[in-house]
């Protein structure tokens, strides 16, 4: 016996609209424009590094301009990443549970793993 | 988590062969998904040689042939047979379409023909499609306004009535919702191509005064968001409407009104 007797439009009114989704699609799309350039920097220093030694590539990570862009570089992939992975896990994953840790886990990793970078850089850059 | 069982009535067997009678020389055979409720068994695949020299030319010609001439129990949905009333969509040859609009001979070799994908079967090639039309229902389709009605039209101008074209032509066959994928995952929660092509023919139309209103109710990560341009809908559309762009004009609508 189907133990779901709401009426189709009951299940299709559902909870009603979350009123939100606009500032996710949008910051997915603006992070994606900012890793465009950043992207590319990126590669191509890493072309020009090749052959550098220890201390070459501390001192090119050391200089200031380098260590704006290359935290930009690592918490905008970061944050657009989550914002990727968070749809994926709604598009396949149905069980309320395991979608909900799955989301939350995802989004504690890319915070860790954006802030460690960060001090790891500070730390070259401001020597310690 | 995932499933990886596949549900129950997923294995479709093999079923019965009707043959052409004998002395017929232009025969094509049609392969047809067949399902009853009663009889408690999985689905099969009958399979149907259909002589072509008295035939029509489209895909609904030959179903209407079968039930007459050879299976009076094939069950199929169609009304207009001219491509207007959307009641014959289903799969075939692997693609959602209109049995009335689709030629046979565009087919070549046997002609595979399966209900629209991923909906709940009622019987053979007829899906049940209360949750597409209860969501129809739940966006509202219908002119809104507040202003006194006037004594005569609602007047729109001709550049504001071009806004229109493309959207009012749907027939509401649900070929694009269920060639989603994004439809087929999360159906219940995601109004798919054909009813955000409905919502977005209210939302452009210049005689509506509920825009905002609209946009609201599908401002969801679910509801519209679940989109992910993957076309499918603009591909599989037997009128050659745009689902994909209305989506993304309501889209950019959304975008539109917060910056």
């Amino acid at each position: 016996m189907n133990s779901d007797l709401r009426s189709h439009l009951s299940r299709a009114r559902g909870l009603g609209s979350a009123k939100s989704g606009v500032h996710h699609f949008w910051v997915q799309r603006l992070t994606a424009v900012a890793l465009i350039p950043l992207v590319v920097w990126f590669a191509v220093s890493l072309v020009m590094l090749s052959g550098a030694d220890y201390s070459m590539v501390r001192a090119w990570i050391g200089s200031p301009f380098v260590m704006v862009l290359l935290i930009l570089t690592i918490v905008i992939g970061l944050h657009h990443a989550q914002l990727g992975i968070q749809v994926v896990i709604e598009d396949y994953v149905h069980g309320d549970g395991a979608k909900l840790a799955m989301i939350v886990g995802v989004k504690f990793i890319a915070v860790f793993f954006g802030l460690a970078a960060a001090v790891a850089i500070l730390r070259i850059g401001f020597g310690g | 988590m995932a499933e990886f069982t596949l549900p129950a009535n997923s294995k479709v067997g093999v079923g019965e062969t009707y043959k052409a009678a004998a002395g017929a020389k232009n025969i094509k055979t049609f392969k047809v998904y067949r399902w009853t409720p009663e009889d408690g068994k999985n689905p099969s695949v009958d399979t149907y040689e259909v002589d072509m020299d008295t035939c029509g030319p489209m895909v609904l010609d030959a179903l209407i042939k079968i039930k007459n001439e050879i299976d009076s129990s094939l069950t199929f949905r169609r009304s207009c047979r001219e491509g207007v009333c959307g009641s014959c969509a289903m799969n075939i040859d692997g693609t959602n379409t209109l049995a009335c609009t689709k030629f046979i001979d565009e087919v070549k070799g046997d002609i595979k023909i399966y209900p629209l994908p991923h909906m709940p079967v009622v019987r053979d090639l007829v899906p049940d499609l209360n949750v597409p039309y209860a969501q129809l229902t739940s966006i509202e389709p219908w002119l809104k306004s507040s202003t006194q009605p006037p004594t005569r039209e609602r007047l729109q101008s001709p550049e504001e009535r071009a806004k229109l074209d493309g959207l009012w032509e749907c027939i509401l066959c649900f070929c694009c919702s269920t060639s989603c994928p994004s439809y087929w995952w999360n159906g219940e929660r995601y109004l798919g191509p054909a009813i955000l092509l409905q919502a977005y023919r209210w939302i452009a139309d210049s005689r509506d005064e509920a825009k905002g209103e609209r946009l609201d109710n599908l401002e969801d990560p679910f509801r519209l968001y679940r989109c992910h341009t993957i076309m499918n809908c603009t591909k599989t559309c037997p009128k050659s409407l745009n689902p994909a762009k209305a989506i993304a004009e309501i889209k950019k609508l959304m975008v539109e009104r917060t910056i």
